[in-house]
């Protein structure tokens, strides 16, 4: 029954979002992200003792429940985020007068509408089960955020948004090519009428025909990967990302991307478990491999700061198809944490950005300086943020990937490990420099009196989040331990 | 069924393969077409083309769902997705589309070059199924190929999408070689998530014009790095 209230509950307000006024909008996404991630909380239990199947459709085991917490985690924070996001245009138009209010309350209506859809549909993808439901699942995640890139109605957000939708939507044209490829070599074996449902699959791999599964593997990969932002397919992802509107940059990057890693996982259960380990490992760590190696050298010279996160983003999907190439459990789980280390970490630093674009009215870094000195709270968090992403310890991307390397070790790809440490490194230095150069280096310009905190409610989520990274660097919750560990044996089990 | 000779194909195998070579054709009618509205209708027959094949697999091989297919996907891809998108280039009154990055004759042979090895790639690797032939499946791979050319070298918002709307067309007729069987229900699903891509579309599509005036995506390079 939790399953389908995590379901409903922004279902729900999605379409309320069409009628409501923009206060009672604001409030009641509010309401709706806490007691999504509340009820994720609450479903963690019931999925440790055992895999939860509702209504033939709906599935939840450890693995899925990982991506539910990220989502829903980052989507209760975005909506505490949006409120203070949107404070400063409220006092605007209230002072403009009664012209600007028309277009202001439409703009908020379609944020509201779209970002309560793209958090539904970005909750049912992990939540559903079957590979065909899911890239459904996949491809409204697409269409609802195209349009919430478009939004802001800009020249530079026209573009991305054009590029987003026609480069994702090929790549889930790929991918729905894999998912077609899939049924085949299940129908091979279990015959024709039944609906990709995950486990019927998986314990019939070991008499899939190994030509289509090989071939719907590595489409998958192509396929959900372009989601994923894996390099070459990648393109789309940091002009998305640096023109959203902050709170939907929030979520395509702590969320999306993780959401679509969650099919390449799925793909990968059914070709490992069909045609051995081999393949599946080999593609997952040259597309890592390279993600990771564009990443780090893109992240020296951005000049934008959202575009400067979101090769961040790059980067550590990368880290994650290294890890799931690792295939040994401990790396098991340090992906998985991961997942969840790097949602509450990037949602943190793109929420400063917001902060810090909002503050100096620009995204471009040259515009940004001494912010420690104007930003009491956001720049100290924002410089965490960064430390954060940079895996330094005692925060929880540390210790995810530090499971992932020593996985990397204990399978025997000591190689490999130590390239994802290098290039991790190259990565922290690119953030490091570029961070502490807007932070602290003196301005030349006049001290302006608008640089100030904009609104506490965009530094209250920042805070949350960081302390739930702090939280899982240092002492993770029991629960959370189980859950990971249930995860890898999800992962390392053949049927 | 029954052979009229060893090796030759039947009747089905027969219609099935020249529709299937009729949906590539029209692929590459769609990548020659200088004026958007032809190009719209050339995406609208091969719908079509692509509806009978899944009528002729309905009937020949006795599986009914797919003429509910068939009818919906007529229905959808054959005259809802062009009157959007026909009504949207009426509203833009752009009937010319823009240069591609390549000539014409360039682009036609880099497809025949690409086409070629879709369809000689997938025809070795051995998959075989019982509702068509495989020289579909194979036919279905080079429409996908040409279509990535089509969106690749077109520089303009309609051209690039019908590019993807096509592409949704080549892998249909590969649904129809591999996953003739698949349950209605999630074909239906599928074919909603098209109709919503369509939608979203034509709104990007819309944006697009009312920012620049125009259908070119020429000016979209300004976000670099």
């Amino acid at each position: 029954m939790l399953i389908v209230a995590i379901l409903a509950l922004p279902l729900a307000m999605t379409l309320a979002s069409a009628f409501l006024p923009r206060r009672a909008a604001a409030s009641g996404t509010v309401v709706v992200g806490v007691v999504s991630f509340a009820l994720a909380l609450l479903l963690v239990p019931e999925v440790l003792r055992g895999t939860i199947h509702v209504a033939g459709y709906l599935r939840a085991d450890a693995i899925s429940m990982v991506f539910v917490l990220a989502t829903s985690f980052l989507y209760a924070l975005c909506s505490i985020y949006s409120v203070g996001y949107f404070s400063h245009r409220t006092r605007a138009v209230r002072a403009a007068g009664v012209g600007t209010a028309e277009p202001f309350n439409r703009y908020s209506r379609l944020f509201y509408l779209g970002f309560n859809a793209f958090a539904w549909s970005m909750l049912c993808a992990p939540l559903v089960d079957g590979f065909a439901v899911l890239w459904v699942a996949i491809e409204i995640t697409t269409v609802v955020s195209a349009l919430l890139v478009a939004l802001d109605r800009t020249d530079h957000a026209t573009e991305a948004a054009w590029k987003y939708v026609l480069i994702a939507s090929s790549g889930l044209g790929i991918a729905l090519f894999a998912t077609i490829l899939l049924y085949y070599a299940g129908a091979q074996t279990i015959g024709n009428s039944y609906d990709l449902a995950f486990e019927p699959l998986l314990h019939a791999a070991h008499h899939l025909p190994v030509v289509p599964v090989q071939l719907a593997f590595v489409l998958a990969v192509v396929g959900f990967g372009t989601k994923v932002g894996l390099f070459p397919v990648h393109t789309w992802l940091p002009d998305a990302h640096a023109e959203a509107p902050t709170p939907i940059s929030v979520l395509l990057s702590g969320a999306l991307l993780a959401t679509s890693f969650y099919a390449i996982i799925r793909y990968f259960q059914v070709a490992v478990a069909a045609i051995g380990p081999q393949l599946p490992r080999t593609v997952m760590l040259v597309f890592g491999v390279l993600s990771v190696l564009l990443a780090a050298l893109y992240l020296f010279g951005q000049r934008n700061i959202k575009r400067m996160l979101a090769y961040s983003s790059v980067e550590h999907m990368g880290i994650l198809a290294i890890a799931l190439s690792f295939g040994a459990p401990i790396a098991m789980i340090g992906m998985l944490l991961h997942v969840l280390a790097h949602a509450a970490a990037k949602g943190a630093a793109f929420m400063g950005a917001g902060v810090l674009t909002q503050a100096f009215g620009t995204k471009e870094l040259d515009g940004m300086r001494e912010a420690m000195g104007r930003l009491r709270w956001t720049a100290p968090l924002f410089l965490i943020a960064i430390f954060t992403l940079c895996a330094l310890p005692p925060f929880g991307v540390f210790r995810s990937e530090f499971d992932i390397v020593a996985g990397g070790i204990f399978s025997g790809s000591g190689i490999a490990a130590a390239v994802c440490v290098v290039l991790v490194t190259i990565a922290f230095f690119g953030l490091a420099l570029t961070t502490t150069r807007i932070l602290f280096e003196p301005s030349s310009k006049e001290w302006s009196p608008t640089r100030r905190e904009p609104s506490g409610w965009m530094v209250l989520p920042m805070a949350i989040a960081l302390s739930a990274v702090l939280l899982i660097g240092v002492h993770p919750p029991a629960d959370l331990v189980d859950l990971l560990h249930q995860g890898a044996a999800e992962m390392s089990e053949l049927p | 069924m029954f052979h009229l000779a060893a090796g030759a194909p039947n009747v089905f195998d027969g219609s099935a393969n020249t529709i299937a070579v009729i949906v590539l054709l029209l692929e590459f009618g769609m990548l020659r077409a200088a004026l958007l509205r032809a190009q719209i209708q050339l995406y609208a027959v091969q719908s079509l083309a692509v509806s009978v094949l899944a009528g002729v697999v309905a009937g020949g091989r006795g599986i009914p769902e797919l003429f509910a297919l068939a009818a919906l996907s007529f229905l959808l891809k054959a005259v809802i997705v062009p009157m959007v998108v026909l009504r949207l280039l009426r509203d833009a009154h752009a009937d010319i589309a823009g240069s591609g990055a390549l000539g014409v004759a360039s682009e036609v042979v880099l497809s025949i070059v690409v086409a070629a090895f879709g369809y000689f790639s997938f025809a070795s690797l051995g998959i075989t199924s019982s509702a068509l032939p495989t020289t579909a499946l194979s036919l279905s791979a080079a429409v996908v190929l040409v279509a990535f050319v089509l969106m690749i070298l077109r520089r303009d918002v309609v051209s690039q999408a019908v590019g993807f709307f096509s592409l949704e067309n080549g892998i249909s007729m590969a649904s129809l070689v591999v996953a003739a069987g698949m349950p209605l229900i999630l074909e239906v699903a599928f074919l909603f998530d098209l109709l919503v891509a369509v939608i979203v579309f034509g709104v990007l599509m819309r944006v697009h014009h009312g920012q620049s005036q125009s259908l070119s995506t020429a000016n979209l390079d300004r976000l670099r790095g």
